[in-house]
C-alpha cells in the first residue's frame, strides 16, 4: 500500500470506523472533528511504528498533523521522499 | 415523594377505566411503596403511589378540599408548607391532614396558578376541579420532579414516569429521532422533548391546562440573570452573609420530615459543605453515604475519610466495582428512560439502594452548587476562550487552558494540538453557543454512527436551531459566563443531572433527594451577583468557598475539582456481559436499524484491542449501547415489561356511568 493510502486507511478505520467519505487530502482533522485533541497521539504512535522513525516533540503541531496532505508531507520530509508525495496526493484527490 | 398518574377525557364522559388507572400506578410502585390511592369520576381518573415522609398516618392521597370539588395527586415536597398552612388557616381554610399536599390544594383554591410562585419545593402535581371540569398540571421551577404527558386531542394521560403512560395498551411508543440527535449533541434532550415522539415532558417551571380541547402550557418561572442595574450592589462580604443565611434556612426547611434525613457525602466541596452545615446547626448524629470506585482515578475516598473523621458522622459507602457498574446498566436505563452518554447514574443507583437498605427515605445532596455558584470547568473554559478571542495570536492566553485541564494537557508533546482543538469558534465570541460549541461539536461526531435510516429521518433537523428557539430574548444581553450558566442549567441540570443522576436513580429505590443549593431563593439571589465575583481569576465558586470557609477544612476548600464520573470501557467490555455482546452484535444493530453495523463492529474491535479508550470512543460505546437497550425495552418489547403488584388503600369511585362492576375493591391486589 502506498504511504498516503496507509495514512488514509488508518484515519478512516481508527477515527471514522470505516466511513470513507468524510475527508479529503486537505480536510482539517481538528476543525472537522475527524480527530480530537487526544487522538493526535494515537496518530503519532501509528506514524512512528509504521514508518520507523521518531517524531520529535516540537514536530507534533497542527502544521504537521492537521490534515492528510500536511501529514503526508511531514512523513515524506522525514523519509526524505518529498518528490513522490506530491504525485501521490494529487492522484488520491482525483 | 411519590408517583402520580392519570387519564382525562373531556370529550366523552364514562370512558375512564379503573383498570387503566391502576395499571399506570402499578408501574410507579417503586416511587411510592408505602400507600396507593385512586380518584375516578366520569371525566377523569388520578392515582398516586406514596412514599410517606410528612404526616405518615393521614397523608394518604388523593386529597380533596372542604366541599370535595378539588382533588389532588402530588409528588414531591413543599418545604415552606408550615408557613403557608398558617396563612391559609387564617384565611378560613379547614385542614383534614398535616400534609404539605393539602396545603397545595387549598392554596390553589385561593390563588389558582399563582399558587406556584409561593411554593418552595420540588414538585409535580395534578389538580382536578370536578365542578368546573378544569384540569391543572404543574411542575417545579428547576425540574427536580419528573412529569410527562400524552395527548391525542381527546384523551390526556400524564405520569411521573413514561412507563406508566406506555402501560396503556392503546399507546404505542414512537422513537423520536430528533431527540436522539439532541442527545448526541447536548448529552440530553431539550426541554419538552422525550426519546418518544408521542410523549412530551412538561417543561420545568411550567403548568399545563386543557382549554378548548387544546393543551396550553404556560411558563411561570425560568432562570433569569440580572443585567446592568439589576445586579446587586453589595460588598462581597454582604453577599456572602446573605447567601449563607439563605443556605442555612434552605437546609433547615429541607430537614422537615417525619422520618430521619441523611446526607450524600462525596468528599467534594458541595456535599461536604451541606453535611458540615447540617452537622453544625441541626443534627450531630448524622448518617452519611458515599461512593467508592475500584478504579483509583475515579475515587474520592481520601477526601471522604477526611470529612468523616472531622465530623464524626455515621458513614456508609457503596463500592462501585467495574463489574457491578456493567451489570446494572440495563436496569438503570429502565429507570432513566433515555439513552445516556456516560455511566455516572449507575453508582448513584447503587448508592440509593444502600440508603434504602439502611432504612432512610430522604437525603440531602450537594447537587446544583456548580451551576448556581459557577463551579464547572466549562465556565472557566469559556472565560479563557473569551479572553483568548480578544487576541487570537497570543501564546500566553491559551496556556491558561493547561491549568484548567492538566489531564488533557498531560502529554507535553501534544499541547499545540490540544490548544488548536479549543481554538474552534474563538473567532465568534458573540455566538450564542460560544461557551459550549467545542463540547457540542465534539459530541456531534457521534452522529457518524447513525444508520442511513436514522440520517434520513434527521434530514433537515438542526438541534442548534431548535435550541435557539427556546432561548429567552434576554439571553443575548448576558455576558459569556452567564450564557454558559443558563445553557448548563437549562439543558444539562434540568434534563440530565436532576433526572438520570437525580430523581430517577434515587426513586428506583424509593429514596427522595433534596438539594439545598437549588432553593429558588438562592438561585434568584445568585442570578443578581455579577459574574466577576462568581469566578475570580480561575478560582471557581469563589462566593461559596467564602460561605463555607468556617465549617470546612482548608484541604477541602482548596482541593482541585474532581469531576464525578464512572469508568466505561472496563465496566462494559471486560466483564463477559452477554447483553453487551447481544445489543452490539451486527444482527441486533441491523435489526434495530438505528446505527451503522460495520462502524459499530469496528468500534467494538478497536475498544477490545486497546488498553485506554479515548473519551470519544467511550462516549460512543455508551451512547450506542444504551440506545439499543432503550429501543428494545420500550419500543419493541414494552408489553413484556413487568409491573409491580399494587394494593390500593383508598379508592374514591365517583362515576355515574360505565362502572367496571366488582372490579378493584379496597385492598384489592392488581397483578
Amino acid at each position: 500500500m502506498e504511504q498516503i493510502e496507509k495514512l488514509k486507511a488508518f484515519i478512516t478505520n481508527n477515527y471514522l470506523f470505516g466511513k470513507e467519505d468524510e475527508f479529503n487530502c486537505e480536510t482539517d482533522f481538528l476543525e472537522k472533528g475527524i480527530i480530537d485533541s487526544t487522538g493526535i497521539l494515537e496518530l503519532v504512535c501509528f506514524v512512528e511504528e509504521t514508518f520507523n522513525f521518531s517524531v520529535q516533540d516540537d514536530e507534533i503541531v497542527p502544521e504537521n498533523f492537521s490534515s492528510l496532505i500536511k501529514l503526508n508531507e511531514y512523513v515524506n520530509r522525514k523519509l526524505n521522499n518529498n518528490s513522490v508525495m506530491v504525485n501521490q496526493c494529487a492522484e488520491s484527490q482525483e | 415523594m411519590c408517583g402520580i398518574a392519570g387519564i382525562i377525557n373531556l370529550i366523552e364522559p364514562g370512558k375512564i377505566s379503573l383498570y387503566n388507572i391502576s395499571r399506570m400506578a402499578s408501574y410507579l410502585k417503586h416511587r411510592g411503596p408505602n400507600e396507593a390511592g385512586i380518584y375516578i369520576d366520569d371525566w377523569m381518573g388520578i392515582a398516586q403511589t406514596r412514599l410517606s415522609i410528612i404526616d405518615l398516618n393521614d397523608g394518604t392521597q388523593p386529597i380533596h378540599n372542604e366541599d370535595n370539588s378539588l382533588w389532588i395527586v402530588f409528588n414531591g415536597e413543599i418545604y415552606n408548607y408550615i408557613e403557608l398552612r398558617r396563612e391559609l388557616i387564617a384565611n378560613g381554610h379547614r385542614f383534614r391532614t398535616f400534609s404539605d399536599t393539602e396545603v397545595v390544594l387549598h392554596l390553589y383554591e385561593e390563588e389558582k396558578e399563582n399558587c406556584l410562585k409561593k411554593l418552595n419545593g420540588q414538585f409535580a402535581f395534578a389538580i382536578w376541579d370536578n365542578i368546573k371540569k378544569e384540569f391543572f398540571l404543574a411542575r417545579d421551577r428547576v425540574g427536580k420532579k419528573p412529569l410527562y404527558y400524552f395527548y391525542n386531542g381527546k384523551e390526556l394521560l400524564f405520569a411521573s414516569e413514561i412507563k406508566a403512560i406506555l402501560s396503556n395498551r392503546k399507546i404505542h411508543p414512537e422513537f423520536n429521532y430528533a431527540a436522539l440527535n439532541q442527545i448526541f449533541t447536548f448529552w440530553t434532550t431539550l426541554s419538552g422533548e422525550t426519546i418518544f415522539k408521542n410523549i412530551k415532558e412538561l417543561p420545568a417551571g411550567s403548568y399545563l391546562k386543557l382549554e378548548k380541547k387544546k393543551v396550553v402550557i404556560t411558563k411561570y418561572w425560568d432562570f433569569d440573570f440580572a443585567i446592568d442595574n439589576e445586579l446587586v450592589n453589595l460588598s462581597t462580604s454582604d453577599i456572602v452573609y446573605i447567601l449563607k443565611e439563605l443556605l442555612i434556612d434552605s437546609i433547615a426547611i429541607r430537614l422537615r420530615a417525619d422520618v430521619p434525613v441523611g446526607c450524600y457525602l462525596s468528599g467534594g466541596l458541595d456535599s461536604s459543605g451541606i453535611t458540615s452545615l447540617v452537622n453544625k446547626h441541626f443534627n450531630n448524629e448524622l448518617q452519611t453515604f458515599g461512593i467508592r470506585f475500584e478504579e483509583k482515578s475515579f475515587d474520592e475516598g481520601e477526601f471522604q475519610k477526611e470529612m468523616i473523621s472531622n465530623l464524626k458522622v455515621d458513614h456508609s459507602e457503596v463500592y462501585a466495582t467495574n463489574e457491578i457498574i456493567g451489570k446494572f446498566l440495563p436496569e438503570v436505563i429502565w429507570h432513566c428512560e433515555i439513552p445516556l452518554l456516560r455511566l455516572s447514574p449507575i453508582p448513584l443507583f447503587l448508592l440509593s439502594k444502600l440508603v434504602n437498605q439502611k432504612g432512610l427515605r430522604v437525603v440531602l445532596t450537594g447537587e446544583g452548587a456548580d451551576e448556581v455558584f459557577g463551579g464547572y470547568n466549562i465556565f472557566k473554559e469559556t472565560m479563557i476562550r473569551y479572553f483568548w478571542s480578544k487576541f487570537p495570536e497570543s501564546k500566553m492566553r491559551p496556556s491558561l487552558l493547561e491549568k484548567l485541564y492538566p489531564y488533557i494537557f498531560k502529554d507535553e508533546r501534544n499541547k499545540a494540538n490540544v490548544k488548536e482543538f479549543f481554538k474552534f469558534g474563538i473567532d465568534k465570541p458573540d455566538d450564542p453557543f460560544f461557551s459550549h460549541i467545542v463540547r457540542w461539536n465534539n459530541t456531534s461526531r457521534l452522529k457518524r454512527f447513525f444508520s442511513d435510516d436514522t440520517i434520513t429521518r434527521n434530514n433537515g433537523y438542526d438541534p442548534y436551531l431548535a435550541l435557539k428557539e427556546q432561548l429567552p430574548n434576554k439571553f443575548y444581553k448576558w455576558d459569556s459566563l452567564t450564557k454558559a450558566q443558563y445553557l448548563e442549567m437549562k439543558i444539562f441540570l434540568s434534563n440530565y443531572l436532576l433526572s438520570s443522576q437525580g430523581d430517577r436513580v434515587a426513586m428506583a429505590h424509593s429514596l427522595e433527594v433534596r438539594m439545598p443549593y437549588l432553593d429558588f431563593r438562592i438561585i434568584e439571589f445568585m442570578s443578581k451577583v455579577p459574574s466577576y465575583l462568581k469566578i475570580v481569576g480561575l478560582n471557581e465558586k469563589s462566593i461559596l468557598k467564602k460561605m463555607l470557609k468556617d465549617v470546612l477544612p482548608a484541604s477541602i476548600i482548596k482541593r482541585p475539582k474532581h469531576p464525578y464520573r464512572a469508568p466505561i470501557k472496563n465496566s462494559l467490555l471486560n466483564n463477559n456481559l452477554e447483553y453487551v455482546d447481544e445489543y452490539l452484535s451486527e444482527r441486533k444493530i441491523r435489526e434495530f436499524n438505528l446505527f451503522n453495523p460495520s462502524m459499530v463492529t469496528k468500534l467494538k474491535e478497536k475498544l477490545t484491542k486497546i488498553e485506554d479508550a479515548s473519551e470519544f470512543d467511550s462516549m460512543a460505546l455508551v451512547g450506542i449501547l444504551t440506545t439499543q437497550i432503550l429501543y428494545d425495552k420500550f419500543i419493541l418489547n414494552f408489553s413484556s415489561a413487568p409491573s409491580s403488584p399494587i394494593t390500593f388503600d383508598l379508592i374514591f369511585d365517583r362515576r355515574t356511568i360505565n362502572k367496571e362492576k366488582g372490579y378493584l375493591k379496597k385492598n384489592a391486589v392488581l397483578v
